[in-house]
């Protein structure tokens, strides 16, 4: 028997995409017996809750501050350990996005709770959660328990497929603003500026196409064609990153984004350990690159042994052809 | 300034798929130990804040590594004495012993004693790839964080301007010190440090090397041993492993001649257009 807090972020006044996935998570943890609620913490979260009403959560609780305008950990701490401990839930979870990532230790630590991240699975057995996770870049799994009352999980997007809409509508209820974090009286939150892109996030994209280093400033002019057509997602390697040609955000990898698209193509990019471990679990990997040798053609689906600058333009055309 | 930096070390990461997973066990044999990438990120911030650019012999402020691990991780903490740290600490425990939660106690503990203006860290180690020492000591300490920074600007050394990178952008803070703070690798980047004693000063990219004359005055610096229960009384872990497993194999696919080829295949074979 579980009783799970699924935490649900907000973007742009909706519940943001990712945290579908930890709900998923949540309706497998209550497999064995036990109930979820929803958390949905935030400016503008009365407003969001509408969204995650449908999935089969006990209930929906809302905590909307101004306070909680922007994602500062030390903000949200508190608010998350009140309802946590309030509801007596004993698993908290949410989807590992650069918020997650930040603040659900930070949690766990003030429960006195153990923390799993980025797991890939979870299955319940009698009381107990038998946690899966990602280890050494991919190169391995843990199969893990968290020994303590409260556990506190952060779950992999790309390893849990979005929760559908289950029907029915979970109540919801409202719930104060715990107030901050004593430390959040030395945080400032300065700014935020995100990529003007019309283009669909990483995390949520059924294609991607990603560059690597020998696009260098044709980054965009080369790889823009193709994902315009096909409404795919921009990615980079760590290399055109680090070389200034593509925005830190795009990088694909074990210390960038974690993909699994339906597609994802792979041009000019060698397949370092550190880069497949961001993408070897798409469903169908396409690798465009000049060297036979590359170790990205050891995982890719469909290779071509070709030089990018032509190879991408004429995939473009040919599927224009339709 | 004065700065912890914790450092942990690590089957060499590039050649990760070499690791086996054999009876629901890691090997790592014939893999190299190698300082985390993270950590080694770290440092290098570290040794910037504490420097001018210009003469980087003058120290102008402290850096402390600190690691986890047997005897023989003081190769890494002499390594990191030859790249510019101070002094070093090695608190005796194998990996085993660990885990997130235990070390985020046990340098809460150390920090007390220290007294650092902050402490710097890789934001995962490459193993567990776990991300959460620095988040769970900060709340320990009750000090801000200020996690996967790519870039840091010391103002006054009395506050970091510390620009975070998260999805889809970069996220800015001001952390009045003491506080927290895990890089990213772009911290190290020729101007994503900029010190109170050399804000304008270009780095060489990357993480710089140790001279061999620094690598022989490294063996004179202090080393500290440390036992992990003079740190912490409660030793219990909070995650325990009880097996691990390799992952699915993914078996390379075709090579293609032409686009044609490719476009019909991802059409008609994997349905994916």
């Amino acid at each position: 028997m579980s009783n799970v807090l699924v935490v649900v972020e907000i973007a742009g006044g909706k519940a943001r995409k990712a945290s579908f996935s930890a709900i998923a998570a949540a309706r497998e943890m209550v497999k064995g017996g036990g109930a979820f609620a929803i958390l949905v913490a935030g400016a503008g979260a009365a407003g969001a809750a509408a969204d995650v009403v449908a999935y089969g959560a006990s209930k929906v609780i809302v905590v909307d501050d101004a306070g909680l305008a922007n994602q500062v950990c030390e903000m949200f701490a508190p608010t998350l350990v009140a309802v946590t401990r309030s509801g007596a839930f004993d698993v908290v979870v949410m989807t590992a996005t650069s918020f997650g990532k930040d603040v659900a230790p930070r949690v766990a630590a003030k429960l006195g709770a153990g923390y799993a991240s980025d797991i890939s699975g979870v299955r319940a057995e009698g009381g107990k959660l038998v946690i899966r996770r990602p280890m050494f870049a991919g190169n391995a799994y843990g199969v893990c328990e968290i020994t303590t009352p409260v556990r506190v999980v952060s779950v992999r997007q790309s390893e849990f497929a979005p929760a559908e809409p289950s029907g029915g509508s979970s109540p919801v209820e409202t719930t104060p603003f715990a107030g901050p974090d004593p430390a959040a009286a030395r945080v400032e939150f300065v700014g935020l500026e995100t990529g003007k892109s019309e283009r669909p996030d990483l995390g949520d994209a059924g294609v991607i196409v990603t560059g690597g280093r020998p696009l260098k400033e044709r980054f965009a002019s080369v790889l823009d064609p193709l994902a315009n057509l096909l409404g795919a997602a921009v990615g980079a390697s760590r290399a055109l990153c680090d070389a200034g040609h593509a925005p830190p955000e795009l990088q694909v990898g074990q210390t960038g984004r974690i993909v699994a698209p339906k597609l994802y193509f792979a041009i000019g990019i060698s397949g370092a350990i550190q880069h497949l471990a961001g993408m070897k679990g798409s469903k169908t990997i396409v690798a465009v690159n000049k060297d036979p040798e590359a170790p990205i053609f050891q995982v890719a689906d469909y290779g071509i042994v070709a030089d990018l600058f032509t190879a991408v333009p004429a995939l473009v055309e040919e599927l224009k052809k339709g | 300034m004065k700065i912890l930096v914790p450092l942990k070390r690590v089957a060499d990461p590039d050649n990760a798929n070499k690791i086996k997973v054999t009876l629901s066990k890691i090997e790592t044999t014939g893999l190299e130990w190698k300082p985390n990438p993270f950590d080694e990120y770290a440092l290098e911030a570290a040794l910037r804040l504490t420097e001018n650019g210009a003469n980087t012999k003058a120290r102008l402020g402290e850096v402390i590594v600190v690691t986890f691990g047997p005897k023989e991780t003081e190769t890494t903490l002499r390594g990191a004495l030859a790249t510019g740290a101070d002094r070093a600490m090695r608190v005796d425990v194998t990996d085993d012993q660990l885990d997130g939660d235990l070390v985020a106690r046990a340098l809460k503990t150390l920090v007390e004693r220290e007294k650092p203006d902050l402490v710097l860290l890789g934001k995962q180690e490459v193993e567990g790839d776990a991300n959460q020492v620095g988040q769970i000591l900060a709340e320990h300490l009750g000090w801000p964080q200020a996690t996967a920074a790519g870039t840091i600007k010391s103002e006054g050394d009395k506050a970091l301007l510390v620009g975070r990178e998260v999805d889809g952008g970069a996220l800015t803070l001001k952390v009045t010190l003491p506080a927290v703070v895990s890089v990213d690798p772009r911290i190290v980047a020729p101007k994503s440090v900029q010190s109170v004693h050399s804000p304008a000063h270009t780095y060489a990219d990357g993480v710089r090397f140790s001279a061999l004359m620094a690598i022989m005055a490294a063996k004179k610096k202090p080393l500290a041993d440390v036992k992990l229960t003079d740190l912490v009384s409660d030793v219990a872990l909070k995650i325990t492993y009880t097996a691990f497993e390799a992952p699915p194999a993914r078996k390379a696919g075709v090579k293609v001649k032409t686009v044609e080829e490719l476009v019909q295949k991802l059409r008609t074979e994997a349905k994916v257009l």
